[in-house]
């Protein structure tokens, strides 16, 4: 008691906070590692960006493929790999949307975390043993329906013939694609699918609605832009796929949509690492210069699916 | 959904709708129908063998179609059209369990072939056709994810440490967000840019485990960082504001009150963390490159993985291919062995470890 009734006198001076050494140590030690990860982004770009320098200064018929200058060559490569993301995307779009929907409001309770286990097991599967499987199993199994859609829909120029003998077509590898970005694309729509509102659901029921306009009127409107943003992180993943396509794909120099012969546009990804292994002087600073493209598509593509995630957050009813 | 009141002739409130086990009494009739087609087919000799996949896709299918019709001639429009919903999702499902199967089924009995101890004991030096292992490139991969992890693991503790206790402003804001475009990189980019680094002071042929370290760990550290930080947010406030009461400075507190409590998730999400990255291909097909013989020197010469060692076996196979595909689908098997390994030893770690609250 009698320390309260002196305090006011002996406090006329606010107290000064200790400062340990400890502290200081370990809160700049935490500082310094946070930043760390923006110089490493950084660093990446700046490192790209200086060997690729040779690459996009170099002088006609330096660069590979005879191609005249760094933008020629690194077009069909542009166009493949946004083609066959995109393909990707359209296979596994509806089907993730259909496994969170699944998961979060269709699957009994009890056994819908096991499911979500099952999907995220495709996940732990490196990607190497995709495109072994790819090129071993599915191109096998699926040449006989490539011959079958040539001959009744050729007339189709997506499905133009001369189709090809061994199914390393870029349709093929892009169902591997789509099978590889279901399990991130379905993780994070289930989460969205979960946070929908549950007083709105019930309210939907209770007025009569069958499950289906439940979730038209409840739960898809309010998931709308975690379900894009799903897609576009989906779309990352396709765009930087490596040796599923690598293994699987027979690649040629070309633009072209069609989806079933075996002159197919190579990726960036898969470009570099066939080529590089082999490569010297200016046609290695033409890969990594390659890479750096890819780098900015991805980068873009991410950061735009962020910012829709995060805008959202701050303005979503969840909270 | 649907009430459940026993389906009687007399009760007039499960009038007009399908009993409750219709749906997946049809769905097995459907499956069963097409794997009796099928087995005909094989019967006749139209096909080799019996197919599985084909059976369980078109049963699936020709369930869609018999529930839409049923529902809609005995339940009506609005009814027909949550059928139809219901069993397109149901196949969604359906549908992308069957590459995980057929996936998970070629792997293993492909694999076993070459599952043996000269696997596990022999390098492929001086190997031309048949025999050989991949001792050298598990060995490889072993050490170079060991040493990415060795990066990754402190420098992506403390920044989660920095965005849940110190983090305020700007710079918690750049680095959240960075963390999470990092996280897309493509693989292949953080390669090219562990090899520039190196490449800049050893010259542009340099390979060696070290740099696929450096390679991996520009994968990891955002996985790391992301499920530390989940982690360590639940951390009741309680525990750290007992701590201060007591006088207990902040870093104590967190290395004494908030590292010991939430161990078992920091563990569990490191470990996710290394079977993501343990797995990669194409950073350490560009850093550590490709070699058949034993190297334990992360620091110097080429270095075998398994993922590039079963990307090489089937890229470059010899005249005689079976063997190389042989080695190629028991590497696959051995590398899904131990990314399971590491999952499940994760969620383990996870459930048996956490402090338990109530």
């Amino acid at each position: 008691m009698t320390a309260s009734a002196e305090s006011p006198t002996k406090t006329a001076t606010p107290p000064k906070a200790v400062i340990r050494i400890g502290d200081r140590v370990f809160s700049l030690a935490t500082v310094l590692s946070g930043s760390l990860i923006l110089v490493v982004l950084a660093a990446t770009a700046v490192f790209l960006i200086v060997q690729s320098l040779p690459a996009l200064t170099a002088k006609p018929g330096q660069i590979p493929n005879d191609a005249a200058n760094f933008w020629v060559y690194v077009g069909p490569l542009v166009f493949g790999t946004v083609w066959a993301a995109l393909l990707a995307l359209i296979i596994a779009t509806p089907l993730s949307i259909g496994i969170a929907l699944f998961i979060s409001h269709y699957a009994p309770r009890r056994i819908s975390q096991l499911l979500g286990y099952i999907i995220d097991l495709l996940a732990a599967v490196p990607s190497v043993v995709f495109g072994l499987w790819g090129v071993l199993v599915l191109a096998k199994f699926i040449q006989p329906f490539y011959t079958t859609l040539v001959n009744t829909l050729g007339w189709i120029p997506l499905f133009q013939g001369p189709v090809s003998g061994t199914g390393k077509t870029i349709l093929t590898a892009a169902i591997v694609l789509a099978v590889m970005i279901l399990p991130i694309m379905t993780a994070v729509m289930r989460e969205i699918f979960l946070q929908a509102p549950r007083l709105h659901e019930e309210a939907a029921l209770a007025l009569g609605a069958t499950r289906w306009e439940m979730i038209q009127m409840a739960v898809l409107p309010f998931a709308r832009s975690g379900m894009v943003s799903g897609i576009m992180l989906g779309l990352g993943r396709a765009l930087g796929e490596t040796l599923a396509i690598a293994i699987v794909l027979s690649p040629a120099t070309v633009i072209n949509v069609f989806l079933l012969t075996s002159q197919n546009p190579n990726t960036i990804a898969a470009n570099i690492a066939t080529q590089f292994p082999e490569a010297q002087g200016v046609a290695l600073n033409t890969l990594i210069a390659s890479g750096l493209v890819l780098f900015v598509i991805t980068l873009l593509v991410n950061m735009a699916a962020r910012f829709i995630v995060n805008r959202r957050k701050a303005f979503s009813g969840a909270n | 959904m649907s009430v459940a009141v026993r389906n009687t002739s007399a009760n007039t409130l499960t009038a007009g709708k399908l009993p409750k086990g219709a749906p997946w009494g049809l769905l097995i009739v459907s499956w069963l129908i097409f794997i009796g087609v099928f087995a005909l087919l094989q019967a006749s000799g139209t096909t080799t063998d019996f197919n599985v996949v084909g059976a369980f896709f078109f049963g699936t299918i020709l369930f869609d179609i018999l529930i839409v019709v049923i529902s809609m001639v005995v339940e009506g429009g609005r009814k027909a059209k949550d059928r139809l919903v219901t069993s397109l999702v149901t196949t969604a499902f359906i549908i992308t369990l069957l590459p995980l199967i057929s996936l998970i089924y070629t792997v293993i009995s492909r694999g076993v072939a070459r599952f043996d101890s000269a696997y596990f004991n022999e390098s492929m030096r001086n190997v031309i056709g048949a025999g050989g292992g991949a001792v050298h490139a598990i060995v490889g991969t072993l050490e170079v994810t060991a040493f990415a992890a060795l990066i990754s693991i402190p420098i992506g503790l403390l920044t989660s440490i920095y965005l849940v206790e110190y983090g305020r402003g700007r710079l918690a804001r750049a680095i959240t967000f960075f963390v999470d475009v990092m996280t897309g990189i493509p693989s292949i980019v953080a390669g090219l840019f562990a090899y520039s680094l190196f490449a800049l002071f050893a010259g542009p042929s340099i390979r060696a485990g070290i740099v696929g370290s450096v390679a991996l760990s520009v994968l990891m550290i955002p996985v790391v960082v992301r499920s530390s930080e989940e982690i360590l947010k639940i951390v009741p406030n309680e525990l750290r504001e007992a701590s201060y009461a007591l006088g207990v400075p902040k870093w104590l507190t967190i290395v004494k009150i908030i590292l010991p409590t939430s161990i078992a998730g920091l563990t569990t999400g490191v470990m996710l963390a290394i079977s993501r990255v343990i797995g990669e291909t194409a950073p350490l097909l560009i850093t550590t490159g490709f070699t058949t013989s034993m190297n334990y020197d992360l620091f110097s010469d080429r270095m075998m993985t398994l993922p590039v060692f079963v990307y090489t076996q089937y890229a470059n196979q010899g005249p005689d291919a079976t063997p190389f595909l042989e080695r190629a689908w028991t590497g696959a098997l051995v590398l899904i062995l131990i990314v399971m390994a590491l999952n499940l030893l994760a969620r383990l770690i996870g459930r048996l470890f956490s402090p338990k609250l109530r």
